[in-house]
């Protein structure tokens, strides 16, 4: 770290092109999605138009309810497997880092894609009705991603998801891990704790702000779901980000567009300050 | 083997049996006959294997130019990336200054906000400023998104470089310039080429934004979004799952070459 206060400029020169850039395209389109959203698209005026057009469109209202369901279902999931494979590798077995190496590999597989591999398990003629049929189950293909099939859809696209996105969680879960001293652990065991005791009460604690990082970005990347549900489903499935792009793309209403994004962006604000609160130490406790 | 290595094992298979498995049937679909995948009763492996799957989709209206689009967009994403984010992640790693603190709170925070929700307010703004419907125009959100990642990847690769080779260089007579470009550029650069590689990864996968941004200027992820659920909709299953594959092959490369770095990548250090 460089003490001297001789170039004491320099810093400032050299982070003001990052905070240009992020001010146009995060800071300033963030406020755009405000402000367009709350536009009447004829007038040019703000006004609450673009609202009520979002939820009295016949979407709506499943849309908010899937996404909602979707992410309550998808992340204690993520975080009970990625926690998991994340005390795996912390065991240290022979051929840990191969096993690291495998399950970081969805961290590099877009959304689209993962969605396509699951398509190719669950449709009508897909590996899944395969393997049943070989294991004699079924004698014709049974369909899963079909309007009346709303339990096989969100299947899919929450296996879908907990495959690719786990690997995420498993990669700040196990940095926090292997922030915690073995003392720790160790005075853990002396002590007769088991490795239940231990994990609820040595290593969860100190695992504090890792899990809620992982729970954050997690949770408002699942709010954000689309390329999946666009694969498995199409619209049979509507979700917030999906509602977003047909706006947008399908009815070039970019005022809509921009409202669900805007929701989207309060449901994730709302969930992180529930976060944030939920998950702060209390009085008389280490901060992990 | 005591218990509790035999569960070890047993969990550890399972775990990664679960990631593999996919990724092993969709490499099969990719080289399934066509007339196999719409067949019933539908083998799981089929009895012949055909390089047709993935040619009749590589030979598909605007895949090739799509895909060289998605080239282009990557690799001036990253000029872009490093030189926006790596003079700040050196002023990050070597200078404490007032504001630092904001500045590194500032780029984590930018992780909150996914294309989903700047994409649209984007397109706007980009029809006023003549971006719409390019690729610099989709390069310069991808290399927005991907702004916080190599901040902090970037920073701990300089942090990890001693400040007194550089300060010995300019003991020497080397000016400050030179000695980051002639020391601390070539020891951190295998770290920025993983860098490089992360946010090449981060623009081919990306599909909201470019999808949203461009009409006649599609990048891959764009082009097969739009032909699976577009107005025309309904692209054949065998043209899907080619895609499919064609997709994450460069993430099974990619992953490989930068796995050391993987931990960094989510703001945590370690040893």
């Amino acid at each position: 770290m460089v003490r001297s206060s001789r170039a004491a400029w320099a810093p400032y020169l050299l982070v003001l092109p990052t905070l240009v850039f992020l001010g146009v395209f995060i800071v300033y389109p963030m406020v755009q999605a405000f402000v367009l959203g709350l536009t009447d698209p004829d007038t040019g005026r703000l006004g609450a138009a673009p609202v009520r057009q979002m939820i009295s469109d016949l979407h709506f209202v499943p849309a908010v309810r899937d996404t909602i369901v979707f992410t309550a279902i998808a992340i204690p999931l993520q975080l009970a497997l990625g926690l998991a494979m994340a005390m795996l590798v912390q065991t240290r077995f022979a051929g840990h880092g191969i096993f690291l190496y495998l399950c970081a590999v969805p961290i590099g597989i877009s959304d689209l894609a993962a969605g396509l591999i699951w398509l190719s398990i669950f449709t009508e003629r897909g590996y899944l009705n395969a393997l049943l049929f070989a294991a004699g189950r079924v004698a014709q293909p049974a369909p899963y991603l079909t309007y009346d099939q709303p339990g096989w859809l969100l299947a899919a696209v929450v296996l879908t998801e907990v495959w690719r996105a786990t690997a995420i969680v498993m990669l700040i879960l196990l940095g926090g891990l292997q922030l915690i001293p073995r003392d720790y652990l160790e005075t853990a065991h002396v002590f007769g704790a088991g490795p239940w005791r231990t994990l609820r009460h040595v290593t969860l604690p100190l695992l504090r702000a890792s899990l809620q990082t992982a729970l954050i970005i997690r949770t408002i990347l699942a709010f954000e779901v689309f390329a999946p549900v666009m694969m498995l489903t199409g619209r049979l499935l509507p979700v917030l980000a999906g509602e977003s792009y047909l706006w947008y793309s399908l009815y070039r209403n970019p005022h809509v567009a921009a409202a669900y994004g805007t929701l989207m962006l309060l449901v994730s604000g709302a969930a992180t300050w529930t976060y944030l609160r939920v998950l702060r130490p209390r009085p008389g406790e280490v901060a992990g | 083997m005591t218990f509790r290595r035999f569960a070890i094992y047993s969990a550890a298979t399972l775990v990664a049996a679960w990631v593999v498995f996919p990724l092993a049937l969709i490499t099969l679909a990719a080289f399934t006959p066509r007339d196999t995948l719409y067949a019933w009763p539908r083998p799981i492996w089929p009895g012949t294997f055909t390089l047709a799957t993935m040619r009749a989709f590589l030979g598909a209206t605007d895949v090739l130019r799509s895909t060289w689009n998605s080239l282009v967009v990557a690799v001036m994403t990253i000029g872009m990336e490093f030189l926006v984010a790596a003079p700040a992640a050196y002023a990050l790693a070597r200078y404490r200054f007032r504001g630092r603190d904001a500045v590194q709170f500032l780029v984590l925070a930018t992780k909150m906000f996914p294309a989903t929700i700047l994409a649209i307010p984007l397109a706007v703004a980009f029809i006023r400023w003549g971006l719409y419907d390019t690729l610099l125009g989709v390069a310069l959100v991808h290399t927005a998104l991907a702004v916080p990642f190599v901040m902090t990847m970037v920073t701990g690769i300089f942090v990890a470089i001693s400040y007194e080779l550089e300060e010995a260089a300019m003991t020497l007579g080397s000016g400050r310039l030179g000695a980051v470009v002639r020391i601390t550029l070539p020891m951190a650069l295998p770290g920025l080429a993983a860098a490089a590689i992360f946010t090449f990864i981060t623009s081919w996968n990306e599909v909201f934004a470019a999808s949203i941004l461009t009409v006649d200027h599609r990048t891959l992820p764009a082009l097969i979004l739009t032909s699976v659920v577009g107005g025309g909709g309904g692209a054949p299953l065998d043209y899907r799952f080619a895609g499919g594959f064609f997709m994450i092959v460069p993430a099974l490369v990619i992953i490989l070459l930068i796995r050391r770095y993987l931990l960094t990548l989510w703001g945590v250090t370690l040893r």
